[in-house]
């Protein structure tokens, strides 16, 4: 089963090694990941795609918990959650088949971003299987390079990763 | 109060109540070294970095406080790791300060520079790199509450060099506030309650407590549940000292090297209330079999701990602090229940452990290592911490010597770190002075830190030592002898060094006994010296611990030696 957590951070140096160390340390596979600063810029956020069972889950949301730079988990669901990546394609196109190319992007509402003599550039967002579809049809024309951004997700609605943040504790309280 | 980051490192020492911190100098902790110096803060000087590390753990398992360590950057620091290691597995608060390079030397591989955030990630509850005089004071606050706090762990806190020479005003923070780490520990009471209804309905009941019974200082209220109930209890070997060693109740050890009615018991009880435990493979046996008729309630501070190794039927995810005493006060009114409704099964296991307790065999000439911890436990008084390394000594201190009270078996259990005992034991001897600490080592360990013997003449460290000498890794051998045809590959010592006269070089003193009349003497002896003492206790190879359930077996699968042993 593939899943999908955010996990709000704070934005310093060292953190994404502590996130990424946890998965490799305790053998979690990971997908894609991405990583960037959000609202409010002291937090950087994490979207990280891998498999397993929900053992794995379990125990992956349990262990970022317990890393003190990490200030929230949220483990998203497909039907209330939206997913987006980015995918840049650098295709052959010349003046013969330029047209068709084009109209094919257009179907999946790629755009284009870059326009060469011999050379296309599309940029596609959405889900994988989207993707997917397009660089199948793309294929026979000469795909010179695919690059895909890790996908990001948000849960649709009122219901933010700042929900699911733990509240701030102070020394004087919980002193064992 | 303005105050250098040497200074600062000082102040806060003394406002967290540190005692003394084990340490080494070098170049990028020079400054720092210079302000013990100027406040003549009490300072151990090891003979290695890893002797400090363990000692500072030793202290803390000793007295539940927070062990300091001290080590300059690169080797110095990469010199604790080991001991880091040893201390996060077995969740004890630490806090290793490390010099780094300075500031605008970090990242061009200067001398002495090693990445020692990222080396300790994995094996750190947490760490830091100070880079800025401004979040010195913060930092070391943080480091310290969380270090001590939840399920505590070591805390590496790595300073620039050029930090501790920067100057600022100081002011400790009087409250610290992590957004992702509170260090809860109430947790949900419901969950005590059908913890109760469980215990109320059960009739084959297990107590089964770990270390985080001794962390939380909760072993009074685990033996009155005993008391009260007559639930039979067995220990991890984290968790020995909990109940006393020969407690009506108390089945000893379980596990791989546990008592035989302990690990029946487990597989034949219908409820297991597992507390503070992690349920590590070493105590479990093949693990989908562990406890295969029960219902498992899990007591711990750590969430992450609740189904990581095994499915429990019910989670109390708390401070032992907490859930305990409610535990206690919800089942008082059942308590004479309970116990009659398990009166016929604490009998029989009971009489199992009466009747199959640990046993040796007799050997007329020789010492056996397990007659010589029997007898040493016979003689010494209930106010005295063991402290062990690892191999066979090992498990037959936790089958033989009887511990009385927490934090008086003194063992690196999760990483079984050779080389812990010696180092450990200095860190054990300062913390409790009032103790009497015996450390027991083996031929093999005591070789892996005994530049520490050093130590303890220095500072006249009074720890009385035995090495089980059986001239083999006793624990190597065993396992070739039992799984590899006997082919004892690189575990026969047969070493020439003189483990005596290392002990008298190094400025303690060291004798030696042979046979079996020498050893009541001998340990007699021992005890009464004053001041550090080494006896190398010489003991046949070929013995094995026993019982011993074989890896990936049940733990009703125990191999058992000659003659039922
Ligand atoms: C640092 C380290 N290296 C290796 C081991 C593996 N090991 C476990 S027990 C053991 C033998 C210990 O020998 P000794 O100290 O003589 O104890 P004995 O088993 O003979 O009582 C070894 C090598 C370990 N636990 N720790
Ligand atoms: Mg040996």
């Amino acid at each position: 089963m593939k899943h999908v957590l955010s996990v709000l951070v704070n934005n310093q140096p060292g953190v994404l090694l502590r996130v990424v160390g946890m998965f490799s340390r305790r053998s979690f596979n990971i997908d894609s990941l991405s990583v960037g600063v959000t609202q409010p810029n002291k937090y950087s956020r994490i979207t990280i795609f891998f498999q397993g069972e929900s053992y794995i889950v379990d125990q992956i949301i349990k262990q970022l918990g317990k890393i003190p730079d990490v200030a929230a988990v949220q483990l998203h669901n497909p039907e209330t959650a939206v997913y987006r990546g980015m995918t840049l394609i650098k295709i052959r196109a010349n003046d013969t088949n330029r047209l068709d190319v084009l109209k094919i992007a257009e179907l999946f509402r790629a755009h284009v971003i870059d326009v060469q003599k011999t050379t296309l550039i599309f940029e596609i967002t959405g889900q994988d299987e989207k993707v997917s579809a397009l660089l199948q049809l793309l294929t026979p024309y000469g795909i010179l390079e695919v690059i895909r951004t890790g996908q990001v997700a948000l849960e649709r609605g009122e219901k933010t990763i700042f929900n699911c943040a733990g509240k701030t504790a102070f020394y004087s309280k919980n002193l064992l | 109060m303005r105050l250098n980051g040497a200074g600062i490192v000082i102040e806060s020492l003394k406002n967290e109540g540190v005692e003394f911190v084990f340490g080494y100098p070098g170049g990028a902790v020079l400054t720092l070294y210079d302000e013990i110096y100027k406040t003549n803060f009490p300072h151990i000087l090891t003979k290695h970095e890893q002797g400090a590390v363990h000692a500072a753990d030793g202290y803390a398992r000793a007295t539940g406080k927070v062990g300091v360590c001290i080590a300059t950057s690169g080797p110095g620091a990469t010199n604790l790791i080991t001991g880091i290691a040893t201390a996060n597995i077995d969740s004890i608060p630490l806090i290793c300060i490390t010099g780094q390079v300075a500031t605008p030397l970090i990242g061009r591989d200067s001398f002495q520079e090693a990445d020692v955030c990222g080396i300790t990630a994995p094996i750190t509850k947490h760490n830091y790199l100070v880079r800025h005089i401004k979040d010195l004071p913060r930092v070391l606050k943080e480091a310290f509450f969380i270090a001590r706090t939840g399920r505590p762990g070591p805390v590496v806190v790595d300073i620039a060099k050029d930090v501790f020479a920067a100057e600022t005003e100081y002011k400790y923070p009087a409250e610290i506030c992590l957004r992702g780490y509170t260090g809860k520990y109430i947790g949900d009471e419901k969950k005590i309650d059908r913890a109760v209804d469980m215990l109320r309905t059960a009739e084959r009941p297990i107590i089964f407590i770990g270390g985080g019974v001794i962390t939380s200082e909760t072993s009074q209220l685990v033996r009155e549940m005993v008391q009260k109930m007559n639930i039979p209890m067995t220990s991890t070997l984290m968790g020995l000292g909990a109940a006393d060693a020969d407690s009506a109740g108390y089945l000893g050890m379980a596990g791989m090297h546990g008592s035989y009615a302990a690990n029946m018991a487990i597989m034949k009880c219908d409820l297991l209330l597992g507390i503070g435990v992690r349920f590590d493979d070493r105590v479990t046996g093949v693990i989908s079999e562990f406890a295969p008729k029960a219902k498992i309630i899990h007591f711990d501070i750590d969430y992450a701990e609740i189904n990581k190794n095994i499915a429990v039927n019910l989670s109390v995810v708390g401070d032992l602090r907490w859930s305990l005493p409610l535990f206690q006060e919800k089942l008082c009114p059942y308590n004479d229940i309970i116990k009659e409704n398990i009166q016929k099964w604490y009998e029989n296991v009971v009489k199992i452990h009466t009747a199959r307790p640990f046993k040796y065999k007799n050997d007329k000439n020789n010492i056996l290592a397990q007659d010589a911890i029997k007898k040493l436990s016979d003689i010494v008084t209930h106010n005295t911490a063991i402290v062990t390394d690892v191999g066979q000594h090992q498990m037959w201190a936790a089958q033989f010597f009887k511990v009385y009270g927490p934090r008086n078996f003194i063992t690196s259990g999760g990483l079984g770190t050779m080389g812990f005992g010696l180092p450990a034991a200095i860190g054990v001897k300062l913390g409790r002075p009032d103790k009497n600490v015996i450390l027991l080592s083996g031929d093999g360990s005591i070789m892996m830190n005994c530049q520490e013997l050093a130590t303890l003449a220095d500072y006249n460290i009074n720890i009385k030592i035995i090495v089980i000498h059986n001239h083999v890794l006793g624990m190597v051998t065993q396992w070739q002898r039992m799984f590899y045809g006997e082919r004892y590959s690189q575990s026969l010592l047969n070493s020439k060094a003189d483990i005596v006269k290392i002990a008298q070089a190094m400025g303690i003193k060291g004798f030696r006994i042979k046979v079996k009349e020498e050893l009541i003497n001998g340990l007699q002896q021992l005890l009464h010296e004053q001041g550090p003492v080494l006896l190398d206790i010489i003991v046949p190879a070929e013995e094995d611990v026993f019982p011993m359930v074989p890896g990936g077996k049940r733990l009703d699968q125990m191999v058992m030696g000659e003659d039922g042993l």
